[in-house]
């Protein structure tokens, strides 16, 4: 009784989630050939092992900026293309005062305040690293939160307000001329080379079965960082009265509007608290990465939409989670197929869960 | 709803209604591009260059903006992977049309050695075949979701021809690939020999060339080229204004209408909805395929990196300012993008060039405003400036499409009033308008209701036959 019950609970599993069997199916056989490449040696677990650290770090920042497009998307309804260049902005803002901090007095000041535009200073000479320069770092952190609160509250008051009764559409065609705007006035300011923000980092070698991961102080920054910026928005939503107000209004504006929200001021907060999470995570991004473009933010911003509708819009869990899987995929895809195709796979790995669960892992349960 | 907008009454004065509309216009860009190109004392060959390059873009844009309108105005499919389809479109071409592989070319991999016509056939079903493979999952997705599957794919797209994998591999058993990051050498025959020679006709054109030689007495043809191919452009533009119109005035446009303007409600009349959005969507991208094709063809070479979302973004620009759901607009869309977006700066550029006293411009925005700040000197944040419009540009451009979203969102001719009716039923005044799609195929149950000011759609339900509700801005949840 009990084998038939669950053969036929089996049978109509298969029939309606074929796409739920297929993935599994490729999952197995993915890993029956990561196991085959292990013990034949072609791959040594110690490598396996760096692509899944840089892929959880990855995945980290994928998932931070992710909050805030999240829950701009749940409350204020609309996918922010601009998302990505407030990542970019942020970073650009810290970086400037960790420059003029670390380099006060060794180089010209504008070139400081450029980030060594036209590779008139570099992070490298200026010594910048975590354990160098704390406090220039820290004051880039902090400049990069506000700067961002500051541009988003902008963008929102210039572009967004004006039309925010409009459909969804309307707003992220407008966000999208609002993304072009700032990434292509970052170019004219900023210069549109890629430059190298950082010294050498500190770093210690983990000893893992057949040799080393290397973890650095970067990584252990942005994971502190990161932390203490997920308790505190967790620690906002759940116990804040303006947490709760952001749920309601996520899940029916119209009705948080009769029972007394003052649903604008909410959507200022939710400005100000996804940029300057946002402007944080994109500092973070740059430090642990290592080098400044002015396509930095836009670059990340597709995975990010990736990792946020993996996870479900709306839910910051989710986010965090979307964006580990997305990290993961990049960086560990290529033990199976060619790096080129890395960024590919993430994406594809987004429209199969669009097609197999397009509401999200975490749907329905909707944090902000 | 307002009846007599602005672009209405216009329509009915300009002297041959929409053609009249993009005549006009095409007329008085180009007579303007020629005046500041006659007060900056141009030749006669940077005259003629001018004019053809613009036509170029004029044309591409045109094209692209009409498929687009297919998409987004008719269907309501949220469609910025335009980019993705083009590039498509063109690699698969190239893929055909190149010559066979030899050792000792200058190319690194050779193609199919097929006739570009082939050529073009398979890269238009390539890009609708891309179209099926995203459609099909895609199109039950909301809005918002298929624009974000759609940017993917573009960038999939780019990234695959950028790959090492891709760039050199055995087809039939001849050497062929896309080049990788390095990029691709378009070494077939230039397309417009093929054309003329097909009817016979490169002999002439060398004769027509030779003409021109007595005004441009220094090697003509290139000029003439870019000419002759604004004008194959042109055409093409014609075609697919002539396409899309039919399509939109058919039965099956109007299907595609009331999908817009409420899915649900067509699907409970029986409508296929999902299948008419696929074909649509097919349609489509072969369409943005060819704008591909014709865009490069004769490029030379063709990069991956050529190929990164920008190029949609400005096609959404061009069918927003025309009006999403008008053809005309389209058309006026594309042109006007084209003139006064795309190659107006770089004209004015080039104008501030000659006249502005040649100085160096300083190689960084540090150098550039510290005079400014010390001095107050804005000399070289000027030149600063000039020397980056092609950035500045794309602000410009950003801000030109929040100001529209903001104040016009229904763009220059999206309020019009569409006539799906095959017959007349209305006023007078509105006979203008519906004589234009009297040629399309009668439905059999259309009732017409002589006192209806507006037209009712046979078989689309609400109101399928506008154009209202912000032109067609609302998506179709």
């Amino acid at each position: 009784m009990g084998i038939a019950e669950t053969y036929t609970r089996g049978r109509r599993f298969a029939v309606t989630r074929p796409g739920s069997i297929l993935l599994a199916i490729v999952g197995f056989i993915l890993l029956f050939d990561l196991a085959g490449q292990l013990t034949s040696g072609q791959i040594t677990f110690s490598s396996v092992g760096s692509l899944i650290w840089d892929g959880l770090m990855r995945g980290l920042v994928i998932g931070l900026a992710g909050i805030g497009l999240s829950m701009t998307y749940s409350i204020l309804n609309f996918a922010n293309f601009a998302h990505g260049d407030y990542i970019t902005a942020g970073a650009f803002s810290g970086w400037a005062t960790t420059y003029l901090i670390a380099g006060l007095g060794r180089a010209d000041v504008g070139a400081l305040l450029l980030v060594g535009a036209g590779g008139s200073v570099f992070g490298g000479t200026l010594g910048i690293n975590v354990t160098g320069t704390p406090f220039a770092i820290i004051a880039g952190i902090i400049v990069a939160g506000i700067a961002a609160v500051g541009l988003t509250l902008a963008v929102d008051k210039i572009a967004y307000k004006p039309i925010r009764d409009e459909s969804g559409i309307a707003l992220l065609i407008t966000s999208v001329g609002v993304a072009f705007a700032l990434r292509y006035l970052m170019q004219f300011v900023f210069g549109p080379s890629v430059r190298g923000t950082t010294s050498q980092p500190a770093s210690l070698s983990l000893y893992f079965i057949d040799g080393v991961v290397r973890v650095n102080t970067h990584d252990a920054a942005l994971i502190i960082i990161g932390g203490a910026l997920m308790l505190g928005v967790h620690l906002l939503l759940q116990r804040t009265k303006l947490g709760k107000a952001m749920r309601a209004m996520s899940d029916n504006e119209d009705l948080a509007r009769v029972t007394g929200i003052p649903t604008e001021q909410v959507v200022q907060s939710v400005w100000v608290i996804g940029g300057g999470l946002t402007g944080i995570v994109g500092y973070m991004f740059i430090l642990w990465k290592g080098t400044l473009g002015f396509n930095d933010g836009w670059l990340l911003l597709l995975l990010i939409f990736a990792a946020v509708i993996l996870g479900g819009i709306g839910s910051i869990y989710g986010a965090i989670t979307g964006g580990l899987v997305i990290g993961l995929t990049a960086s560990v895809s290529v033990i199976w197929i060619p790096s080129t195709f890395a960024r590919a796979t993430a994406f594809i790995m987004m429209i199969v869960i669009l097609l197999v669960k397009p509401s999200g892992i975490f749907s329905g349960r909707s944090t902000a | 709803m307002s009846t007599t907008t602005l672009p209405d009454s216009l329509t009915r004065r300009v002297p041959g209604g929409d053609a009249g509309i993009i005549i006009a216009t095409l007329a008085a860009t180009y007579l303007a591009y020629v005046l500041i190109g006659i007060g900056l004392g141009y030749s006669l060959r940077g005259q003629l260059n001018t004019i053809a390059v613009l036509t170029f873009y004029i044309g591409v844009f045109a094209m692209l903006a009409l498929a687009l309108n297919l998409h987004w105005g008719y269907t309501g499919l949220f469609n910025i992977g335009i980019v993705g389809f083009m590039a498509v479109g063109i690699y698969v071409m190239a893929l055909v049309s190149k010559p066979v592989y030899q050792a000792g070319g200058a190319s690194q991999v050779g193609g199919l050695g097929l006739p570009v016509i082939i050529g073009i056939i398979a890269g238009m079903i390539a890009a609708s075949l891309l179209g099926l493979l995203i459609a099909l999952p895609a199109l039950r997705l909301r809005a918002d979701y298929l624009a974000i599957v759609t940017i993917a794919m573009s960038e999939i797209v780019r990234f695959s021809f950028l790959s090492g994998q891709l760039q050199q591999f055995n087809l039939a058993g001849r050497r062929v690939g896309f080049g990788g990051g390095s990029g691709l050498i378009l070494d077939y025959t230039d397309p417009l020999e093929s054309f003329f020679s097909f009817f016979g006709l490169w002999d002439a054109y060398l004769g027509l060339i030779e003409t021109f030689g007595i005004i441009i007495p220094n090697n003509p043809k290139p000029v003439v080229d870019g000419l002759v191919y604004g004008v194959v452009l042109l055409s093409f533009v014609g075609l697919y204004f002539w396409l899309l119109k039919r399509t939109g005035e058919s039965p099956f446009g109007r299907v595609l209408k009331a999908i817009r303007e409420d899915e649900e409600a067509a699907s409970s009349l029986g409508k296929d909805t999902n299948g008419f959005k696929i074909k649509a969507f097919m349609l489509g991208c072969a369409l943005m395929g060819l704008a591909g094709i014709l865009w490069f063809m004769r490029s030379g070479a063709v990069t991956p990196n050529t190929f990164r979302p920008r190029i949609t973004f400005f096609v959404w620009i061009a069918l927003i300012i025309g009006g999403a759901g008008s053809n005309t607009g389209s058309v006026l869309g594309g042109a006007i993008f084209a003139a006064l977006l795309y190659q107006g700066p770089r004209y004015l550029k080039n104008l501030l060039d000659t006249v502005l006293p040649s100085a160096s411009s300083p190689s960084s925005f540090g150098p550039a405003i510290a005079p400014l700040i010390s001095n107050l000197d804005i000399t070289p944040l000027l030149f600063y400036t000039i020397d980056n419009i092609r950035q500045l540009q794309l602000v410009f451009m950003g801000v030109v499409l929040i100001w529209l979203m903001h104040n016009r969102p229904e763009g220059l001719l999206g309020h019009r009033t569409e006539t799906a009716s095959p017959i007349t039923l209305s006023a007078p005044i509105a006979q203008t308008v519906a004589s234009e799609s009297r040629s399309t195929t009668a439905d059999a149950d259309t009732d017409p209701d002589p006192d209806a000011t507006e037209d009712i759609a046979p078989d689309g339900g609400s109101n399928s036959t506008t154009d209202s509700n912000n032109g067609g801005i609302n998506s179709n949840e």
